[in-house]
């Protein structure tokens, strides 16, 4: 981003310059030549070691919690409430996933889960492509405006409130539409897009349009084979994004046969939906309730992270893309 | 997306807008009217009307709908309220000591969260920079990136997990001071548990864009400040994080402008009545007196004003980084 300035605002102050310069004529001193290296090198090797140790400790941390979950899920909840479960299980069993697994209303919302990602993942797509590409166009007339009112709901949206108001005015809530529309279209993914179409070489639209192919012939017989791998980022980031959400949901879905898997989880996190209810016993009803929410939490991140190796570099490309200018 | 318009999304924008908005005015064709337009572009023109639409809908649309901050409004009724009210709604939320609480309490998490979670991603990048092992590198990477893709209801979920009272912290707890502690409850501890799990969930992802930023430094530089006798932490401190300022500032504005909106969806799901002293937020407040309590409109003006000061920060720090660092997003 904002290449230009870089070289410009790395150019090393003239104090700093003049201050190495004595530095280096003590250093054609031979008896300063070897020791200030020695001692610099150690003290690198030593920084290097911390930082190895350092990085391993932070991916300890961060991979901690869920090999917490894990272990959670398959303890038994005598363990897990004296406070003995970290990072292995103990008191092995599978009891809670036999009773999560067969539990009708996680199966539902898990389908409802899918289903939502689908047709969202689709809508956002299509509206997102067509924009994207339109607004790509030097010479389109508009294409100012039409850029600025994208982008300035970045920066200011309406608010709780109205949105609240609108999609119940609307008759949206309890239907799928309250989930897959309103936040069709991330601006952010937007401007990725746009700045990936506007980086492709123009002559090939000339030369189609010359071969008497329409605007819509180039965009779907040219230009979108040419873009699969900026798709399939931009699928990978709406589909992730709606496999996550659960705020819409929460907000527009009161028929529980309805919700997402997060709502499912959700309201056992709340304990709106007891454990009781997944099948454990008014007393244990606490005891238990740990151990049920890490199974849920478990069979909810499986698709992601069995996904998540594979397809991480292209979120990584997809930022790169994003935050690279020319 | 979402309130938090999309955690990922927002977090890591970059000059983008800007640049797009710049640029347009430069190369706008030469004067055509609306009619030749259309009819050389009808076809783009269709491509647009639908993604136009939703913008209209979806997003202006609750724009307008703000004035029920100034109506009276009846749940069911006109989406844009009954009768005009003036400020009475301003009035009201301004002698609210329960809004001044969650105002306060959204200022000091806010200012903690920039103190805290804005420059670990940077210290991440620049450590990871140093590995030399690329295999090292990219282990470190991918398990940092987890927690990013994670809904952020498993994110509560965990937090309230490793917090609660036989989780790990109060495990360890146990074992050095003998002594358990009800983080998930109790006040005090809400932030240091908050702004922990924050840092937790932002620093891996967070250094995406300094490592891309890193990978474009000039080389020659490092040659030239290798040449003026400077070590590897002089190194750092003249080439590296002057080449990585631009990114750095950019996503500090970013960061100022959704300062109001802190987490809000992840403080909903790990708050609680106990500790509503420090975790309740102006948007948690605004989400209970309008959603839970039907004030439609007291908690719309509250909107606004949380909009306004937003709006006003990403401004002023705009404003303010281009005059002192020249670097602005717009």
């Amino acid at each position: 981003m904002v290449k230009g300035t870089i070289v410009k605002e790395t150019m090393l102050p003239r104090k700093e310059r003049t201050d190495a310069t004595p530095k280096r004529t003590l250093r054609d001193d031979p008896a300063f030549r070897t020791a200030p290296a020695l001692r610099e090198s150690t003290l690198m090797k030593a920084f290097r070691a911390f930082n190895i140790l350092f990085l391993c400790a932070v991916v300890f941390i961060t991979l901690y919690p869920f090999l917490n979950i894990i272990a959670q899920s398959f303890s038994s909840e005598g363990y897990i409430n004296s406070g003995q479960v970290n990072l292995y299980p103990k008191g092995f069993n599978v009891e809670t996933y036999k009773v999560i697994l067969a539990d009708g209303a996680f199966w539902r919302n898990y389908g409802n889960t899918v289903l939502y990602t689908v047709v969202a993942t689709a809508i956002s797509m299509v509206l997102t492509t067509s924009f994207a590409y339109a607004i790509a166009k030097k010479d389109l007339k508009g294409r100012g405006l039409f850029i600025g009112l994208a982008v300035f709901t970045m920066f200011f949206n309406g608010g709780l409130i109205p949105n609240y108001v609108l999609i119940t005015s609307l008759g949206m809530r309890d239907t799928i539409w309250a989930i897959v529309l309103p936040n069709a279209i991330s601006v952010f993914n937007l401007l990725i897009m746009k700045s990936f179409f506007e980086n492709m070489p123009r002559e090939l639209e000339e030369a189609a349009s010359i071969d008497g192919l329409t605007q819509y012939g180039i965009l779907f017989r040219i230009v979108l084979p040419l873009s699969k791998a900026i798709v399939a980022t931009m699928v990978l980031f709406y589909a992730v994004a709606n496999w996550n959400s659960w705020f819409s949901a929460f907000l527009y879905l009161d028929k529980p046969d309805l919700f997402p898997v997060t709502i499912y989880l959700r309201n056992m996190i709340a304990g709106v939906t007891t454990a009781g209810s997944a099948g454990g016993t008014a007393e244990n009803v606490d005891q238990i309730a740990a151990n049920i929410q890490s199974v849920t939490i478990v069979l909810t991140v499986l698709p992601i992270l069995c996904i998540y190796p594979f397809v991480q570099k292209y979120f990584f490309s997809g930022v790169m893309l994003g935050s690279v200018k020319e | 997306m979402t309130l938090q318009l999309e955690t990922a999304a927002d977090k890591t924008t970059t000059a983008e807008p800007a640049t797009a908005g710049r640029r347009t005015k430069g190369r706008r064709a030469p004067k055509t009217g609306w009619k030749a337009a259309i009819k050389r572009d009808w076809r783009l023109y269709t491509l647009i009307i639908l993604p136009l639409l939703y913008f209209l809908v979806f997003r202006y649309l609750p724009m307008i709908g703000n004035v029920i901050a100034f109506r009276r409004f009846r749940p069911g009724g006109n989406i844009f309220g009954e009768t005009w009210v003036g400020f009475q709604y301003f009035q009201l939320f301004i002698n609210d000591p329960s809004f001044w609480q969650a105002f306060q309490n959204t200022i000091i998490l806010g200012l903690l969260t920039l103190v805290f979670t804005f420059p670990m991603p940077i210290i991440f990048a620049l450590l990871l920079n140093e590995l030399r092992s690329r295999r090292l590198k990219k282990f470190v990477q991918t398990a940092a990136y987890l927690p990013h893709f994670m809904s952020i209801v498993i994110i509560a979920g965990m937090i309230l997990q490793i917090f609660s009272l036989n989780g790990t912290i109060n495990q360890i707890s146990q074992a050095l001071f003998g002594t358990t502690v009800n983080f998930t409850q109790d006040a005090g501890w809400f932030r240091p548990m908050y702004i922990s799990s924050e840092v937790w969930q932002t620093m891996g992802w967070g250094a995406i864009l300094y490592l891309a930023a890193l990978t474009r430094v000039d080389e020659s530089l490092y040659e030239a400040a290798k040449l003026d006798g400077a070590n590897r932490w002089q190194q750092t401190w003249h080439v590296t994080l002057p080449a990585i300022r631009p990114t750095i500032i950019t996503l500090l504005i970013l960061n100022i402008g959704t300062f109001m909106a802190v987490g809000f969806e992840k403080i909903l799901l790990i708050y609680n009545p106990l500790n509503y002293a420090t975790s309740d937020v102006i948007s948690t407040y605004l989400y209970r007196v309008g959603l839970e309590s039907s004030n439609f409109s007291y908690a719309a003006a509250i909107g606004i004003f949380e909009s306004v000061i937003g709006l006003t920060l990403i401004l002023s720090a705009n404003a303010l980084s281009r005059r002192l660092a020249g670097t602005s997003l717009w």
